[in-house]
């Protein structure tokens, strides 16, 4: 452990961890502007998201007064939760400090966390809205969790390590290998994500209509600054998973070594597979219609499903070969 | 040392028992000398369990017992850290029960009675623990057994509370007579009854499986596993809290103990099946029993059922380890038993700190659904803070310790891979995901709790009125809040004097987790996985700090308070929030074949005009393991009472000829 905590890993480390956060919303505005695009709209400028974000970061706070303290901080709490979680990601360099410290089972932890205080949250001020909404997140959650980690098993027992940068080393070495198993913990990765990330089909994140919204609901109370923070770390969460799928199944082009040419070669790598994905997110999007309530266990059974067969094809077919 | 320590231990519960017989006349005795000497005595177990957990092994022989058969104790790393266990939450106990039972101080309940049990069954725990014999084991577990099912039956004028005091009774003894059954197995073939005994004989394959089937029955109906677990929702819920979270968050872990101590150490050589069938029954458990307590309104019935949830994983875990060793795997084998061991000491940390708040909760509101509670976290802050750090922790999350031994369960099912046998590959990694699902529906089951009682607004005049309890009440929650925190985030610490136990046990390596010094938990080896908790935390706070400075600049920024957002139609009142029954509902419609579900919605109309004038909903939510498995069984058990009953004419002539038909049968066998 103890050739890994250089001052120069760490301070990569952290420059990579500022670097996820404030490139977030960016990924946001990419993809509004797709979608905009791809429904035959004039599209938002691409800061659009900084610019709301700034706004909100000036307007005044407001808070109910049935509020109680947790309500006060649980904005705060929801996003150092997202951000550590952002920090344990490989995003451009592998072997940083910081990836040593959580490893994926850990990182679902994190984001279990931050899912907790913000459906704490939605409760506290006793409106109908927010208990709806907590409800719906929490049942949504509960289901895509054990499908996510299911996937995550498959990849993390191909890789005999749980840790993401040896994950993503195995990848590496092992080159381009077509494995039945990857292709299905792929597909259920991704239904989760969208599910997780309250994307169409599962939650719509433009909605404020009472019967379908989920993620919307908990953070009706929130103004001003609180909204904001809450507001990024919804963001932060997309380009979270978007990371995830991006850096465990297309490692290539990540920086294995720190040099400069290396890393630069890195950070182009995930904004073309960032870009690319959110193209995929975009079309889904458009060419889909929210799901009721009750359809969305059908279709996280589905998830977990993909993820089931991606176990079985793993022992069946790779152990051994 | 270390077992003088518990000798003492156990004299000081003893006398605090004593003590309580003078309660029924001076009823501040309870209050002024029983509680004290409970909490001496939690000290002498905690210190005493920690000096043998650091390696002072001791064994001696009592002079009690039948002549033929001393009564021999032994205290050793296992028994230390259920020692060390018990003396913790003792200790909290000890310092919350003064205030707590004033409620009880000028009822008609007898105090005395729950002084002198409360003291039997403390001194009955300890001696389970350090029994070297099964004689004196069974002696234990009945002077534990028996002075429980008073502390159950103390609310007695409540005929719920008898049924479900008769039913623990009931249920307590058919796991004993399996318990009792087992060490005879083992006695058997081991030519006595001393543990020295049992462990040097070499069982047969079969009488093996025999001793282990009847162990694993015993104690796991005492941990309360499903389908056995039926009577533990509705005893637990029922004692007074301080009772409950001595019966949730120790009495349990004595039953883990019991099962430990029989199947790795006494038995010694586990067989793979067991291991699946420990780690099946366990993972079933642990799903049902988060699903169970997912529909409970009744705050104390539904920390009850998520005891069975806890209980699951402790036994998945053992499982796992079972297995492993039955492989030829020690390393992990001893890795498997060490994240048991260290849940079932987060749980007793974490029930016991729940137990304390849901009693402060329900001294202050006297309601004990959650339906009537609401925004306590207001009226409450202290108790508010202390059971959002026990509900952090129980429902897994960074960095608590509920997640320290989740993660390492978890890192030990996934080191299935390493088994030959590909069906076993298959298993493990299905019933880790089961344990994720349970893990999530956890951390839901734990929203509900504290959303609706402690966050919102308050539903009924009793929450809008509660006050803060007394000084000791906090403080043992604090105790405990403060202990969750330090487990959850130095794990590596208590891990590694925890090194120690698989030693004890058949002389099982020590697994490495703690190889790369405090900072880290790295089962198997670094480049398999690595948490650090200290980090984590570092990095939480860092993060807040930072985004709190940027945000503030040093200066405090005002807020605006004006009334919640109510869509423009008047003021919004307590009644328009979610309830629990509510909040649980998408979960009940989706898994709704576990549960046996009746629900009526009722339409109320005027009598006149026929129009609605409301709507009545009911909803019982019950218990399918009586319809499948008790029911059946005591109506079964009541034909047969009633066929043998026949025998019974009232008449001398009939019975003077059983008795001779007897002993004409009993002179033919021996002749």
């Amino acid at each position: 452990m103890a050739d890994l905590l250089t001052l120069q890993g760490w301070l990569l480390a952290l420059l990579q961890t500022a670097l996820f956060v404030t490139a977030a919303p960016l990924l946001v505005g990419w993809l509004r502007l797709l979608k905009a695009r791809l429904q035959n709209r004039r599209a938002p400028a691409l800061t659009q998201p900084y610019r709301d974000l700034s706004k909100l970061f000036r307007k005044e706070v407001i808070v109910a007064d049935t509020a109680s303290p947790l309500f006060r901080a649980a904005p705060y709490l929801v996003f150092s939760a997202t951000v550590v979680t952002a920090a344990v990601i490989p995003l451009i360099a592998v072997h940083l400090p910081t990836a040593a410290i959580a490893d994926v089972i850990v990182l679902v932890g994190f984001l279990a966390l931050a899912r907790f205080f913000l459906a704490l949250a939605g409760m506290d001020v006793g409106t109908a809205f927010g208990g709806m909404g907590s409800s719906r997140e929490m049942t949504i959650a509960s289901l895509g969790e054990p499908a996510m980690l299911m996937a995550i098993f498959t990849l993390t027992m191909t890789a005999q390590s749980t840790n993401l940068s040896h994950a993503i080393d195995f990848q590496l070495a092992q080159g381009l290998v077509l494995r039945p198993s990857f292709m299905f913990a792929l597909l259920g990765l991704l239904l989760v994500a969208v599910a997780e990330t309250g994307r169409i089909p599962v939650d719509n994140p433009t909605t404020h209509l009472e019967l379908t919204m989920v993620h919307e609901a908990m953070i009706l109370e929130y103004s001003g600054r609180h909204l904001a923070l809450m507001e990024w770390a919804a963001q932060l969460k997309l380009m979270i998973y978007g990371v995830l799928i991006a850096n465990i199944f297309f490692p290539w082009g990540i920086a294995a070594e720190l040099t400069s040419s290396a890393l630069l070669l890195g950070l182009a790598a995930i904004v073309l597979k960032l870009m690319l994905l959110a193209v995929v997110l975009a079309v889904a999007e458009t060419s889909l219609a929210k799901m009721r309530l009750f359809r969305v266990p059908g279709y996280l059974n589905l998830a977990f499903l993909f993820a089931l067969l991606g176990m079985l094809s793993h022992v069946i077919l790779e152990v051994g070969a | 040392m270390a077992l003088q320590l518990i000798a003492y231990a156990v004299a000081l519960s003893l006398l605090s028992g004593l003590a309580g017989l003078g309660a029924s006349r001076y009823r501040s005795l309870l209050k002024h000398l029983c509680f004290p000497l409970l909490g001496l005595s939690g000290l002498a177990t905690a210190a005493g369990g920690f000096l043998a957990l650091c390696g002072d092994v001791a064994a001696a022989q009592l002079p009690l017992g039948l002549p033929w058969l001393p009564w021999s104790v032994r205290i050793d790393a296992l028994s230390g850290f259920i020692l060390l266990l018990i003396g913790m939450v003792l200790f909290a106990v000890a310092i919350y029960g003064p205030g707590y039972i004033r409620e009880f101080q000028h009822g008609r309940h007898s105090l005395a009675a729950l002084g002198v049990f409360t003291g039997l069954f403390v001194a009955g725990m300890q001696l389970v623990v350090i029994a070297d014999d099964a004689f004196m084991f069974m002696v234990a577990w009945e002077l534990m057994s028996l002075s429980s099912y008073f502390l159950v039956a103390f609310q007695h004028e409540n005929a719920a509370n008898r049924r479900a005091a008769f039913l623990y009774l009931l249920m307590a003894h058919v796991g004993g007579l399996a318990i009792l059954l087992s060490y005879g197995v083992l006695a058997a073939s081991g030519g006595g009854f001393t543990f020295v005994l049992m462990r040097a004989a070499e069982l047969p394959t079969l009488w093996a499986g025999v001793a282990f089937a009847l162990a694993f029955f015993g104690f796991g109906m005492k941990a309360g596993l499903v389908p056995v677990h039926a009577w533990l929702p509705e005893a637990h819920p029922v004692a007074p809290s301080h009772i409950s979270a001595l019966m949730s968050g120790v009495m349990l872990k004595v039953a883990i103990y019991g099962f430990v101590r029989v199947t790795f150490d006494l038995i010694g050589t586990v067989q793979v099946q067991w291991g699946i069938i420990v780690l099946l029954v366990g993972s079933i458990s642990a799903l049902l029993g988060v699903l169970y307590a997912m529909q409970q309104s009744d705050i104390k019935r539904l920390l009850a059922y998520s005891s069975i949830e806890n209980v699951g994983v402790t036994f998945m875990a053992l499982g796992l380890a079972m297995i492993f060793l039955a492989t030829d795997h020690p390393l992990l084998g001893s890795l498997g038993l060490i994240a048991a061991l260290y849940h079932t000491l987060n749980h007793a940390l974490f029930k016991s700190l729940l137990f304390l708040g849901a009693g402060a909760v329900i001294q202050q509101t006297h309601q004990h659904s959650l339906e009537h509670m609401g925004g306590l976290l207001k009226r409450l802050p202290y108790t508010g803070t202390f059971f959002l750090i026990g509900c952090l922790s129980i429902a897994a999350l960074p960095p608590f310790n509920g997640f320290a031994s989740e993660w390492l369960t978890l890192q030990t099912a996934l080191q299935g891979v390493v088994l030959e046998n590909g069906v076993l590959r298959i298993v493990i990694p299905v019933t880790a995901a089961m344990l994720a699902l349970t893990a999530a529906l956890g951390a839901m089951l734990f929203v509900r709790l504290y959303g609706i009682a402690f966050l919102g607004q308050p539903r009924t005049r009793q929450s809008r009125q509660a006050h803060i309890p007394s000084l000791g009440m906090r403080t043992a929650q604090g105790l405990l809040a403060l202990l969750c925190l330090l487990l959850g985030v130095l794990p590596a610490l208590v891990i590694d004097v925890m090194g120690a136990i698989p030693q004890a046990l058949g002389g099982l390596p020590e697994p490495g987790i703690t190889g790369q010094g405090w900072l880290w938990l790295t089962p198997v080896s670094p480049a398999i996985a690595s948490y650090s908790a200290p980090l984590v935390l570092l990095g939480l706070g860092l993060a807040w700090g930072l985004f709190y400075l940027l945000l503030h600049g040093g200066k405090q920024q005002q807020v605006r308070r004006i009334h919640a957002w109510d869509c423009g139609f008047g003021p919004l009142s307590p009644r328009m929030q979610y309830t629990a029954t509510a909040f649980a509902m998408p979960v009940r419609r989706i898994f709704q074949p576990v549960w046996q579900l009746d629900e009526k919605v009722e339409h109320v109309r005027d009598s006149k005009s026929g129009q609605l004038t409301g709507l009545r909903h009911q909803l019982q939510v019950g218990d399918r393991s009586w319809g499948v498995l008790y029911e059946p069984i005591g109506r079964w058990v009541i034909a047969a009472a009633r066929r043998i009953a026949m025998l019974q004419s009232g008449n001398i002539r009939t019975y003077l000829s059983y008795s001779f038909f007897t002993l004409l049968f009993l002179l033919w066998l021996i002749s």
